[in-house]
């Protein structure tokens, strides 16, 4: 058999961060009460009807905007019609016709290269309530019926597990940089329907596409098509390729295993039309330039400007990037003096490291660009050591004081060559006997003497100074 | 006193020669009455208590709902079995809106299933019949509502339009109908049939009634994204009864006799009627020309509304499931559960217009049946509108005739005609302002006239209808049971 590649298209549903509801005045958050975050048309009550969020429209065409994907004259709606019992209205508000973006096309990096992504469409829709299954009931939780979902869908142009899974943190980190979502797949945020198929190397024409619907981790996301690929190339060397059928299948993370759930033939009608209750709305340029203004850069690009402007290492940046607080925190340090390696050296571990232990966001962290300047300049002008730096990093977080608090008297480094030499002056004058051993070969007893003076001055003496001035005295 | 105009009644509130008190006890007796001899009400507030007068003109006075409007503790039931037992727990904005003025609802009145009929024969409470002579219909949808107004149980009502609701009930039950733009009053709380032609309408007995009662329900609601500000408006100031050098025109195809192949003695009776309508216009200084209209487009409107509108219904009545609201079926599965719900609880008249709003909707279908009837909506819209850059107003007659038997035994309505009944959902269509007012009888029963307008030109279609309706003699008509 020849040899096979894999062709693969994502669907991807997030939800997004808003005060309200796409289409209902009932608050988007998360509630762990059932129905407790609802209004009259999160239950289809007769006689409701649906009112834009204009929050929900800007953040998509935003995403719009960042995908590269070009954004209609006007924005409107349409209906998608089934009946299901999480879906009060028997019909789903989304955009067929006239998504806010179609097509996009951006780069993501994969094993350090970058790859190109084509983005077929992007559209805004609501979510549906939730459903839990029991042994002979069935419970509605409308909470997140009419949460705002974004679903992105690319061209089938990716073509392995890893290249989707990088695709998905890529798209999850932009969310996240532009502030429209959490994308908390913990919590279910983000959800994929997956496409794959085979198709001989070098073949013109696609194989037969399986979807797989309603992945819900990114983990998921890359068992199903490892499982997929494996399932379609076996069938086809075993010259059973037929078998693949047109379908639509779920994935059972028990058996780790996908399964039909129905065939192209019973595909359903969903019987769109343009939802009449939403007038077009004129999307205008200059709502899109003010759109477009208010995109941050986004994390790819951060990246590469550490490596290439500030000479970060690859990896450090990749840290640095993951999350956008952090990023601007580390471009005020260096916008403000810091060195950027020095910055990106604390950054990436005493704070990080302290932010994880305390589960907190960098935005509350009370070490801001400033006070670590301070802290960094004292080290840089050697009032400090990298070790006292570290104990003042503490101090000022236990006690939320300023820096210079700790620098001055007993706390700071005494580096005044003066004080030091008298001081080793009068070390000296109390361990003769030891500075003839030490003449007499036992060049070990340097660090005696240097640990004398530690213990005098409690680690406060400047370490290469007293170093230097011992040498002095006992080797001249 | 139920019986007189909103101001009459105003006067007397305030005059204090009756309490609102009385007027509800009388609107609930009549209620009674009115339900005993014509079936029009799906339920009676017998609770119901009068109100303080204020400056509002509506304040302290009796009025009826048709029962496809929420109504915050009442039952409302879309005149379905589907809803028999739902009680909302919000007002419509266009209620809450009467409410706040202090008008009083005494009763909610049958409609044919949510809307979705003309005859006011199909709603689950039986056939509404027609106060004049109950041998015959009310039409509909907005059935008990116009019965009611004829019947003086309230000097006002509210229907809702999607093709004629208002405006054909109005006529047969000798009363006034008035169907304002599209978006000038909220839709929040009506049951939807087919959400881009469906418009809040009024039942009245004389235009300045309807003006009135709009003028308290009109305005931009959070709730309907497609309403939009009509603060600038005020209707009822806007009844001069100055009409002159107004323009208006007829489309000749529909009202000339001529055009019919062996018309009934009705139809020449209400064209002959209609045409003395026309003279009474130009006694007021109207202008009046007759227009000609591709007659092919004037046959494909009623195809283009059914197409239209079904399809819309199909997916607006999909929230009834039984689940949320309305009597579950006790079926263990859920789709069995739906689908018991939905077979139990539609009349086979609904559920052909579904099985319709399906079919064209379909993936295969919808080029030919639903975007093409988009493409004829508006071209007729456009057409519409063209003709309202020269004219205030189209002016035609409403139906063939006066209200049709109950029993079926109707004469088949020919092609040609069959325009006549359906020209009123132009209106719908462009959203436009309509109104209906009785202009005489035939048969000895009343038959209606219709003025529809431009989008946002209510006031002057209003005028016009209140200018012409002071040269007849059929305004705060009471219907009189004919033998």
């Amino acid at each position: 058999m020849k040899k096979q590649i894999a062709v693969i298209g994502l669907e991807m549903h997030c939800e997004m961060k808003s005060n309200s509801k796409v289409f209902s005045s009932a608050a988007n958050s998360y509630n762990e009460t059932p129905n407790s975050n609802i209004q009259l048309l999160d239950m289809a009550f007769p006689g409701t009807l649906p009112v834009v969020n204009k929050k929900c429209v800007k953040d998509a065409l935003k995403v719009s905007l960042a995908l590269n994907c070009s954004q209609p004259e006007y924005m409107y709606f349409d209906r998608k019609n089934y009946y299901y019992p999480d879906l009060p209205k028997g019909y789903q508000i989304t955009q067929m016709d006239s998504p806010v973006g179609v097509n996009g096309k951006i780069e993501i990096e994969v094993n350090d290269k970058l790859i190109p992504v084509l983005i077929h469409d992007v559209h805004l829709e609501e979510d549906t309530a939730s459903l839990d299954h029991y042994f002979d009931t069935s419970t509605i939780d409308y909470n997140r019926c009419g949460v705002p979902l974004l679903e992105l869908v690319t061209e089938p142009c990716l073509h392995s597990a890893e290249e989707a899974v990088a695709f998905i943190n890529h798209i999850i980190q932009m969310y996240r940089y532009m502030d429209v979502s959490d994308a908390d797949t913990k919590r279910g945020q983000v959800r994929c329907d997956v496409n794959v198929s085979i198709m001989d190397e070098d073949a013109k024409d696609f194989g037969t596409r399986v979807e797989v619907k309603n992945v819900n981790s990114i983990s998921g996301v890359q068992d199903v098509i490892n499982y997929e690929i494996k399932r379609q190339t076996e069938l086809k060397e075993q010259g059973r390729y037929s078998e693949v059928e047109q379908e639509t299948r779920r994935w059972n993370e028990e058996t780790m295993s996908t399964i039909r759930m129905r065939s192209k033939v019973d595909a359903i009608d969903y019987k769109y039309f343009v939802e009449p209750n939403i007038p077009k709305y004129r999307i205008t340029k200059e709502w899109l330039s003010e759109i477009k203004s208010e995109i941050p850069k986004l994390h790819l690009e951060r990246k590469y400007n550490y490596i290439e402007s500030l000479g970060l290492s690859s990896y450090d940046a990749g840290v640095l990037v993951k999350n956008k607080d952090i990023s601007d925190y580390f471009e005020e340090c260096v916008k403000i003096g810091i060195d950027a390696k020095m910055a990106s050296n604390w950054i990436t571990t005493s704070i990080m490291g302290y932010l994880n232990n305390e589960e907190i966001d960098i935005k509350d962290f009370y070490i801001n660009p400033k006070r670590l300047k301070d802290l960094i300049d004292a080290i840089n002008s050697g009032v400090i050591s990298n070790k006292q730096a570290k104990e003042i990093f503490n101090k000022v977080l236990e006690t939320k004081k300023e820096v210079k608090d700790f620098l001055s008297s007993d706390n700071a480094q005494i580096s005044d060559a003066d004080t030091l030499i008298s001081l080793i002056d009068n070390i000296l004058g109390n361990n003769k006997a030891q500075i003839d051993d030490y003449h007499n070969g036992k060049t070990n007893l340097f660090d005696y003497f240097v640990g004398q003076v530690m213990k005098e001055t409690r680690g406060k003496a400047n370490p290469v100074l007293t170093k230097e001035i011992l040498n002095k005295k006992l080797n001249s | 006193m139920v019986d007189k105009s909103i101001l009459e009644i105003h006067k007397a509130l305030e005059n204090g020669t009756i309490t609102s008190a009385e007027l509800v006890n009388e609107s609930l007796n009549k209620s009674r009455e009115v339900q005993e001899k014509y079936n029009a009400f799906v339920s009676i507030i017998a609770d119901a208590k009068g109100t303080d007068v204020t400056d509002s003109l509506v304040s302290g006075i009796p009025f009826g709902v048709k029962d496809n409007f929420s109504t915050k503790d009442i039952l409302t039931t879309g005149s379905s079995n589907t809803l028999n037992n739902y009680v909302p727990i919000f007002n419509a904005t266009a209620v809450g809106k009467l409410l706040n003025a202090g008008a009083v609802i005494t009763n909610k009145t049958v409609l044919d299933e949510f809307g979705l009929g003309g005859t006011g024969t199909t709603g689950h409470t039986g056939v509404v019949k027609n106060p004049w002579d109950i041998t015959r219909m009310c039409a509909g949808s907005s059935a008990g509502s116009a019965c009611a107004v004829a019947a003086g149980v309230y000097p006002f009502a509210l229907g809702s339009d999607t093709g004629d609701s208002v405006r054909k009930p109005a006529a047969y039950c000798g009363i006034v109908g008035y169907k304002p733009t599209y978006g000038m009053i909220s839709r929040f709380g009506l049951f939807p049939f087919a959400s881009s032609l469906d418009t809040v309408g009024v039942l009245t007995r004389n235009v300045e009634d309807a003006a009135i009662v709009t003028d308290v329900m009109k305005g931009k609601d959070s709730h309907d994204m497609t309403t939009w500000d009509s603060s600038n408006m005020h209707l009822k100031n806007a009844l001069t009864g100055d009409v002159k050098g107004k323009k208006l025109f007829y489309i000749k195809e529909l009202c000339d006799i001529n055009n019919y192949n062996n018309p009934s003695k009705e139809l020449v009776e209400h064209l002959e009627n209609f045409h003395k309508t026309l003279w009474l216009c130009k006694e007021l200084g109207i202008e009046v020309s007759g227009e000609s209209i591709d007659q092919e487009i004037l046959n494909a409107i009623g195809s283009v509304y059914v197409v239209i509108s079904c399809a819309e219904a199909t997916s607006n009545l999909s929230n009834l499931t039984g689940i949320i609201y309305g009597p579950r079926s006790d079926k263990k599965n859920i789709n069995d559960m739906m689908i018991d719900y939905r077979t139990e609880g539609f009349s086979p008249l609904i559920k052909r217009r579904l099985v319709i709003g399906s079919y064209v909707l379909q993936k295969e279908n919808q080029e030919r049946y639903f975007k093409n009837a988009q493409k004829l909506r508006r071209l007729i819209v456009n057409l519409m509108k063209e003709f309202f850059e020269k004219y205030d107003g189209l002016i035609l007659p409403v139906s063939c005739g006066s209200a049709k038997l109950l029993d079926g035994s109707i004469d088949k309505v020919s092609r040609e005609a069959m325009a006549l009944e359906d020209h009123l959902q132009i209106g719908n269509f462009g959203g436009f302002p309509s109104i209906t007012i009785p202009n005489g009888f035939v048969n000895d029963l009343p038959v209606g006239v219709n003025i529809t307008g431009n989008c946002y030109d209510d006031e002057n279609v209003l005028n016009l209808a209140y200018a012409l309706e002071s040269k007849m003699p059929c305004k705060n008509q009471i219907a009189k049971e004919a033998n």
